[in-house]
């Protein structure tokens, strides 16, 4: 493994669309280790950082840098996880090999690796199964799956588990620290304050696209610095 | 209907020249349709997911091009197929060939345009995701056309209609030989200027059978996938 891509700095970031501006005068940098949960009400452009962290949106303003620069070992270095997982008219197997395949992993081993980023899962008995026929939660942990596959150094993860019920809520969220666990760097959007505590170590508070407070996730609970944290928490309870 | 049952009856003491124009008809559509996909899909998937300037202007004109008269296509085709004409040395014209350039080129606008309506639609839901997983351009189009198979079936579909109804540029390319070029469509404009309406109705009948068959044929197996695969 080469050089880490992190830390990845965003200077002075904006972002609009239409002539509306969503993100405006972000600037910070996501290092390696802690997990980063990224903190906000639903509009304040926590998707649309995540993206531009990811690169799946291009900055109107300022830039966005990783440490390592190259395009094709950026993508393959880093993945995603959305809210509403996208899977593929296959079956769940062949989901994970696809992305395999797309991140140049030779033909023979696709298939070895696919299975055991399936049985990290808990997927590995519903391998041969149409992904598209799967449950939210099954879909969502192949989603899970198909990033393990891909050893990914930082994983961005889009409020992954709002369309689930609280029990394939918490399946998904032991993947996510056993990802932790296996030295992925994690960065969520969420707006679930019980989840954020669960499995983050520092907060990155979004208000009306900007970022109004990043703190350690114990400080950020006890005392939020700024008055628009603290109304958010009191608006969010209970935490579930 | 009796005048049905006797064309009917009519149809079927031609035998062995009915089956020939029969399988003549089919041949020359399913090949133009063939083709027309293979180039058609690619097309569509294409202008479905890459974005250049004029990428509009490209749509329109396609959109534009789903209702070309086949008699125009004929012409053209006949042009370019004649001894003088650029293609002139391939002695197409006046044989199944020819018939089978003009359908192609009458269905593709159709297959394409149909294929980048649906191909978008999907891409608007997959496209985060495989840019995420770091498929562009042509590996992206692949990947769409693979998963809306089902769908572009309807595409395919509209395409074989079109060939197998028209009669403008197979007549014209073609000219209606019997035993050579004689298809279904040029035979019932034969047999209805002749004044013979019962056998006109006859193949009429027939052809629509024909492509009835085969469109419950496809929305069949469509349903099956779809069940099968969500």
């Amino acid at each position: 493994m080469s050089a880490s891509i992190l830390p990845l700095v965003l200077d002075n970031v904006g972002y609009a669309s239409n002539g509306q501006a969503i993100i405006g005068g972000v600037s910070l940098a996501i290092e390696a280790g802690a997990s980063t949960i990224i903190l906000g009400a639903n509009g304040a452009g926590k998707s649309v950082l995540m993206r531009l962290m990811h690169g799946l949106l291009e900055p109107t303003s300022g830039s966005v840098k990783w440490s390592e620069t190259g395009h094709a070992s950026l993508r393959r270095r880093q993945a995603m996880v959305f809210q509403r997982p996208v899977m593929l008219r296959r079956s769940a197997l062949a989901n994970v090999v696809y992305a395999l395949e797309l991140a140049g992993v030779e033909a023979g081993e696709r298939e070895a690796q696919a299975r055991g980023a399936l049985a990290e899962v808990g997927l590995q008995h519903l391998a041969e199964r149409p992904a598209r026929v799967l449950s939210g939660g099954e879909q969502q942990r192949l989603a899970l799956a198909r990033a393990w596959a891909l050893h990914p150094e930082v994983l961005f993860l889009d409020e992954p588990t709002a369309n689930l019920d609280p029990t394939a809520a918490r399946e998904i969220e032991t993947v996510i620290k056993a990802f932790d666990a296996a030295g992925t760097k994690i960065v969520m959007a969420t707006h679930n304050l019980g989840q954020a505590r669960r499995l983050g170590d520092e907060v990155i508070y979004v208000h009306g696209g900007r970022v109004v407070e990043r703190a350690s996730i114990d400080q950020f609970f006890a005392r939020p610095a700024t008055a628009e944290a603290a109304a958010f928490m009191k608006g969010e309870l209970p935490w579930v | 209907m009796s005048a049905i049952a006797e064309g009917l009856r009519r149809v079927f003491q031609l035998d062995i020249e009915l089956w020939h124009i029969v399988v003549l008809s089919l041949e020359v559509s399913l090949s133009a349709v063939l083709l027309a996909t293979l180039v058609g899909l690619p097309l569509g998937a294409l202008l479905a997911v890459k974005r250049f300037s004029g990428r509009r202007g490209v749509i329109v004109v396609l959109n534009a091009l789903m209702g070309l008269p086949p008699v125009v296509v004929g012409l053209v085709v006949y042009l370019m197929l004649s001894r003088a004409g650029p293609l002139g040395e391939l002695g197409l014209l006046f044989t199944p060939g020819a018939m089978i350039v003009a359908q192609t080129v009458l269905v593709l606008p159709i297959i394409a345009a149909l294929a980048r309506q649906a191909l978008e639609d999907a891409w608007r839901e997959y496209e985060e995701q495989l840019r995420s997983l770091g498929a562009e351009g042509v590996k992206a189009a692949l990947t769409l056309i693979w998963d809306a198979r089902f769908s572009l079936i309807t595409a395919v579909l509209a395409g074989l209609g079109r060939a197998s109804a028209e009669v403008g540029a197979v007549m014209i390319v073609g000219g209606n030989i019997d035993g050579v070029t004689r298809v279904m469509t040029t035979a019932i404009a034969l047999e209805t200027s002749k004044g013979d309406l019962p056998l006109a109705l006859g193949l009429g009948f027939i052809l629509i059978a024909i492509v009835l068959a085969l469109n419950a044929a496809a929305q069949l197996i469509k349903e099956a996938a779809q069940r099968r695969f969500g």
